[in-house]
């Protein structure tokens, strides 16, 4: 027997070509929906990620302006401020404090690197406390450095990358025209490790002829409360103190005008479309109301014929919500370039996550929202009076 | 209302002093004037007349399409109207799901559908007991077999309205409806579907209550009813 599926799905098919051009609505509201809540929660992630790679809770740096450390922290970074070795020792004593590593990050200018030229990274750090910190770090090749003052280096997968270099192989310092040997090749991370060369502390400070650093990461204890202890390491003179949940914050709030943008958007798109179905439907019933006349004559009820024109709406908003969602999946790539190159900071890692739940969550957001505006159209269809429709003479 | 229990009652109509009265701007028109009549089962009754005698108008309030102005309609013996305040739609669909099939001058197929599909569509909606493998026998009864997987716009008036007719009895009905049944047709295929109204009638013995232009299809039923100004006269 037929199904009211059946005959609704025939319905559809009786226009084709309003049918598709409502579903190609509902497809790219459901688009634009997907690509939102994906970007949401992507780049969230993809921050958390990045703080989370860095191993450390809290930096401490010279004082100066706290954007720059943020961005010091995340890429590296010029005008670099600069602190003694000995805060290390101050910082160890503070309770809470669990692990602390002194960093040194210099910037050289590489003639050789891209069309014309670009800065490279080196971050000075202790074989004994770093890798400790970072434990999540594989290697491809290799391993860490044997001691603090030799002259080698462990290259982030995109440096290794970049400059064709293997265990074994030398790399030049540029501007210090320093040669170093590569002992180890880290294993893509997805942060800005990457594309880091990481080099024994003290001999980077060599060949950036001082005796200071520039940042120290602190790992706290887990019972420790983190507000309290940023607020005494506030009291050591000269030092700013930055937390990963600051930083996450003050990037939060600059994309925030961003994604009020595309959410705005996705709002329009889903009321264009919302219209786009009420519109096609309506019409629909309008254009059959004597076959809906003469169904209530053979004894369909008024929630018959409702749930006829509502399972239409479903199937509209069903097909064009899935494709949409189909649409995201395929773009989310294309989509995440497209991100990057208008946000002010994008992390490393995916911009754009969508997942099964996701998609579950925005295919469930596009048919309630379709089902809603199938209701006014629905109910017109429900009115209808089956005398209207046949023939009134007599 | 409660959903009437037919199937073993015998189906009679009985209408008293049915009047139906329409408003035009203050004009008053009374489609139908104080009817009186009475069908016993199995009975193949035409009402004839000229266009505004309020044949059409008879037929939708024995159809349970419209209440009366005034009077009173009882079907199987149970008091439909006249008990009060008008049925409301969902009453009327109720009664006429369990009671009636109908079939009208443009058929009313929908395009969409195949033949098989059309006659099955009133299943979609309810079901009786028993009906499974109804809707082949009728196509097999009616002689349309070889069109079931044909679409409206494949088929002849005829045959169309013959699979009207297979969609009006898929449900059972104790008391057939046609409005026009032949109105679109030419004389050769009319003088078919009224063999086909007959057979059905002196076969199963379902009631059928036909309006009709045509004197030559009118005459087919056993008792006629012309219909003149509003009233009913037998013939």
């Amino acid at each position: 027997m037929i199904s009211r599926f059946q005959i609704a799905l025939k319905n559809l098919l009786r226009k084709k070509s309003r049918t598709l051009l409502t579903m190609v609505g509902i497809t790219l509201s459901s688009w634009v929906l997907v690509s939102l809540l994906g970007f949401n929660r992507g780049y969230e992630n993809a921050l958390n990620h990045d703080i989370e790679n860095m191993g450390y809770q809290l930096m401490v740096m010279a004082k100066g302006c706290p954007y720059e450390a943020a961005t010091m922290m995340l890429q590296g970074g010029k005008g670099l401020r600069y602190m003694p070795q000995s805060m290390v020792d101050n910082i160890t004593k503070e309770p809470g404090v669990d692990k602390v590593t002194p960093i040194l990050m210099q910037a050289f200018f590489d003639p050789n690197k891209g069309e014309s030229g670009g800065i490279a990274g080196y971050f000075g750090v202790e074989s004994s406390s770093f890798p400790t910190m970072k434990p999540f770090l594989r290697f491809r090749q290799g391993g860490w450095f044997k001691s603090d003052n030799a002259a080698e280096a462990v290259m982030g997968f995109e440096a290794a990358e970049l400059e064709q270099r293997e265990v074994g192989d030398m790399t030049l310092v540029p501007e210090k025209n320093v040669q170093l040997k590569v002992v180890g090749i880290l294993e893509r991370t997805g942060s800005q490790d990457d594309g880091t060369t990481f080099v024994p502390l003290r001999t980077l400070q060599k060949i950036a002829e001082t005796d200071l650093i520039t940042t120290i990461g602190i790992k706290v204890r887990k019972d420790a409360d983190v507000a309290k202890l940023e607020s005494r390491l506030y009291q050591l003179p000269d030092v700013q103190v930055v937390s990963f949940s600051q930083v996450k914050q003050t990037i939060m709030k600059l994309i925030s005008t961003a994604r009020v943008m595309v959410m705005s958007i996705a709002i329009i798109a889903i009321l264009i479309a919302m219209v786009g179905v009420i519109n096609t439907v309506l019409m629909s019933v309008l254009e059959r109301r004597q076959e809906i006349g003469i169904l209530k004559t053979m004894g369909a009820m008024p929630s018959d014929i409702f749930r006829l024109v509502w399972t239409e709406t479903l199937i509209l908003c069903g097909i064009g919500g899935l494709a949409g969602i189909a649409v995201a999946f395929a773009s989310a790539r294309a989509t995440d370039i497209l991100v990057r190159r208008v946000l002010p900071y994008s992390p490393s890692g995916g911009l754009v996550t969508i997942d099964a739940g996701l998609a579950a969550i925005s295919l469930c957001v596009i048919v309630g929202v379709g089902l809603l505006s199938g209701l006014y159209p629905a109910w017109q269809a429900g009115r209808v009076r089956p005398l209207e429709s046949i023939r009134g003479e007599g | 209302m409660d959903a009437i229990q037919t199937q073993q009652r015998p189906a009679s109509l009985e209408a008293r002093d049915l009047t139906r009265v329409y408003r035009r701007g203050s004009e008053e028109i009374r489609a139908l004037d104080g009817v009186s009549l009475r069908l016993d089962r199995g009975e193949f009754v035409s009402f004839m007349g000229p266009s505004g005698s309020g044949k059409t108008t008879l037929v939708n309030l024995l159809g349970c399409l419209d209440n009366p102005t005034s009077g009173t309609l009882s079907l199987a013996g149970r008091p439909i109207f006249g008990e009060g305040k008008p049925l409301g739609e969902r009453d009327l669909t109720r009664i006429r799901r369990e009671l009636f099939g109908y079939i009208f001058q443009n058929f009313y197929l929908i395009p969409t559908l195949t033949v098989r599909e059309n006659v099955a569509l009133p299943l979609a909606f309810y079901r009786k007991p028993d009906v499974d493998g109804e809707v082949d026998r009728l196509l097999g009864m009616l002689g349309i077999s070889h069109r079931m997987n044909h679409l409206p716009g494949q088929i002849s008036g005829g045959e169309m309205q013959r699979v009207a007719i297979a969609r009006a009895l898929v449900n059972r009905p104790e008391i057939l409806l046609a409005d026009e049944p032949t109105g679109n047709l030419d004389t050769k295929r009319s003088g078919e579907i009224g063999d086909v109204l007959k057979d059905l009638n002196e076969r199963t013995g379902l009631t059928i209550i036909m309006v009709t232009h045509n004197p030559d299809l009118g005459r087919l039923a056993k008792r006629q009813i012309v219909m003149r100004d509003g009233q009913a006269y037998d013939n």
